[in-house]
């Protein structure tokens, strides 16, 4: 079972989600170690393998670092959710295999803590804190299929 | 059917008559720009996926520049893979350390971009090349290697949105201050997904270098492209620095085009502008946020590292010192040299300013000027998040050469206009 991490804020930045100071490696493990830590210094600490980030608008504007997404995937965040996403973020993360939802007043829909299951092709989040079902739009099937392939360059390699 | 030099563009690359907002389509790359932070990256994916070759070893404009020359051993590793990769696939425009610059200076200057074409990078700021009526975006480490490997990438044709700078700019106001003032009013959210086409009496009589810091912050507001059209500054820009292969194709946005909306500025009506941390959304007139104290001032980067940012802030420290410590960051070797021919080193450093070898250097937190918890920096640079320019806790202010000159002179954020007769 996935918990929500939630950040009531809007433009939730690259610099936020991996400090440049860090940039100066690719290496994921070390990238993880510093996941939202100009955010939250505590969350690296506190996530569990596949827990979600939730957020308001613009979230991973900023840099076209795909640092921040291999960050959080090395962080093992399962997903992000939030009512809007920057565009290099948004396609850079289908594009390394990583499940980031749309979801209206999503702040508001989940609290912090809450257990979660995601079922992404279906488009619905189960909040089993809260007893309900949340739908959102799936992310279409072509950027599904890169998702459940591993990201860009693997779903490239298998369909060859 | 008519369509906007963004749609234009596009159709070209992707080979189509016309393509409309919304539409996927496969555009031919022209220039793929690969810099030291994320193309290290690109190349490990491709090997790791047994891709060896690159599209196009001429089309491929590589240079160190966030971390150059190396600040520590794992930049100097990122270096390495940059360095190598670059020497065995032959790149022809290759620009190691002691030709390296800031990527978006760099390429226009050695006559890199070209009008109509499609550039993409490894960087945000890669939408600085529509200044030359060029469409131009940043893409992360994965489409670069898609780039690299096939000289191709699927986009999303962007709707348009038109930014209309009326009026002329007052003296002591700059292209940094309008720019800051269209985003302000967009938000940085406001151009998701859109071009952004900048017009108006007011471009007419900024040089190339200035629309370059217009077009460079279309990211700040969330836009994919900043795309002003071609004049007979661009081409004058064009002749001085193409090389050779100097043919390009100018499109323009047909009359009845159409905008998804329209954003008015009156350039007359306007004072300098500070950003205020942390975000570059957040701009204030001078007049409402002058005398907040500073402990550094930095004058580089890509939004305003040229020549002309350069001579800007010697014209205001000539004979003057700074009062606070003041980072120059010439934006490339070319650059730099100048600045020292012209004698601006000679004013910089009786002023008191230390002047850097060309880098991104502290504009991202990097090194060459890096903030201590509490400290506030006036900068020229493009974003002022938490953390941009060193500790979380430190501030970066966004402004104009000028501002930031006139404000290191008194310590405190300053009215360039007093200084400026």
């Amino acid at each position: 079972m996935a918990k929500a991490h939630v950040y009531k804020r809007d433009h939730i930045n690259t610099d936020e989600i991996i400090p440049a100071r860090y940039l100066n490696t690719d290496d994921v493990d070390e990238l993880a170690k510093h996941c939202m830590e100009d955010l939250d210094a505590e969350f690296a600490g506190k996530c569990s393998h596949g827990d979600v980030i939730v957020a308001g608008d613009d979230f991973g504007c900023g840099s076209s670092r795909e640092h921040a997404v291999w960050a959080l995937q090395g962080a093992k965040v399962g997903a992000v959710i939030a009512q809007s996403f920057a565009r290099i973020f948004y396609r850079n993360a289908i594009n390394c295999g990583f499940y980031v939802i749309e979801l209206e007043d999503a702040v508001n829909k989940i609290a912090d803590g809450d257990e979660i299951e995601i079922d992404y092709a279906a488009g619905v989040i189960k909040n089993k804190t809260a007893g309900k079902d949340i739908n959102f739009t799936p992310l279409p099937d072509f950027a599904l299929e890169i998702i459940r392939d591993g990201g860009l360059l693997e779903h490239i390699k298998k369909n060859r | 059917m008519a369509m906007t030099i963004t749609q234009k563009i596009l159709a070209r690359a992707a080979g189509k008559e016309k393509v409309v907002p919304g539409e996927l389509i496969n555009a031919a790359i022209d220039v793929v720009m690969c810099h030291d932070v994320t193309t290290p990256p690109a190349i490990s994916m491709l090997k790791a996926h047994g891709i060896d070759k690159v599209f196009d070893p001429e089309k491929i404009i590589v240079t160190p520049d966030h971390f150059q020359p190396a600040k520590d051993i794992k930049s100097a590793e990122l270096h390495k893979r940059l360095d190598d990769w670059a020497k065995e696939k032959g790149i022809k425009y290759y620009y190691p350390v002691g030709r390296a610059g800031v990527c978006h200076a760099l390429l226009p200057e050695q006559g890199h971009i070209r009008p109509g074409e499609v550039i993409v990078g490894g960087d945000s700021h890669t939408c600085t090349y529509g200044a030359f009526a060029a469409f131009s975006t940043g893409i992360g480490s994965t489409d670069l290697a898609a780039a690299i490997a096939t000289g191709q990438l699927w986009f999303k044709v962007p709707a348009s949105m038109k930014i209309v700078l009326k009026g002329s700019i007052p003296a002591g106001v700059y292209s940094k201050d309008v720019i800051l003032a269209v985003i302000k009013e967009t938000g940085v959210d406001g151009a998701l997904y859109k071009a952004m086409e900048f017009v108006g009496p007011a471009l007419k009589n900024m040089s190339a270098e200035a629309r370059m810091t217009i077009t460079n912050m279309a990211i700040e507001a969330g836009g994919k492209n900043g795309i002003i059209g071609f004049d007979k500054t661009t081409k004058k820009y064009l002749d001085e620095h193409l090389k050779g292969d100097a043919e390009y194709t100018v499109y323009e946005s047909d009359a009845d085009a159409e905008y998804e909306s329209v954003v008015e500025i009156d350039c007359s009506r306007l004072e300098p502008i500070v950003a205020l941390p942390h975000l570059p959304s957040n701009g204030k007139p001078i007049s409402q946020c002058a005398g907040i104290k500073m402990e550094q001032a930095y004058i580089g980067s890509c939004t305003n590292g040229r020549i002309e940012d350069l001579r800007i802030a010697a014209g205001i420290l000539k004979g003057r010192k700074v009062a606070i410590r003041t980072i120059v960051v010439p934006a490339t070797p070319a650059i730099w040299k100048q600045a020292m021919d012209e004698g601006l080193f000679e004013i910089f450093y009786e002023a008191g300013c230390v002047i850097s070898a060309p880098t991104c250097g502290a504009c991202l937190g990097g090194f060459m000027g890096i903030l201590a918890e509490g400290q506030k920096c006036v900068s020229t640079t493009n974003r002022n998040f938490v953390g941009r320019m060193g500790h979380p806790r430190s501030e970066v202010y966004l402004v104009s050469p000028a501002t930031a000159a006139a404000s290191a002179v008194e310590g405190k954020i300053t009215d360039p206009r007093t200084y400026i007769v």
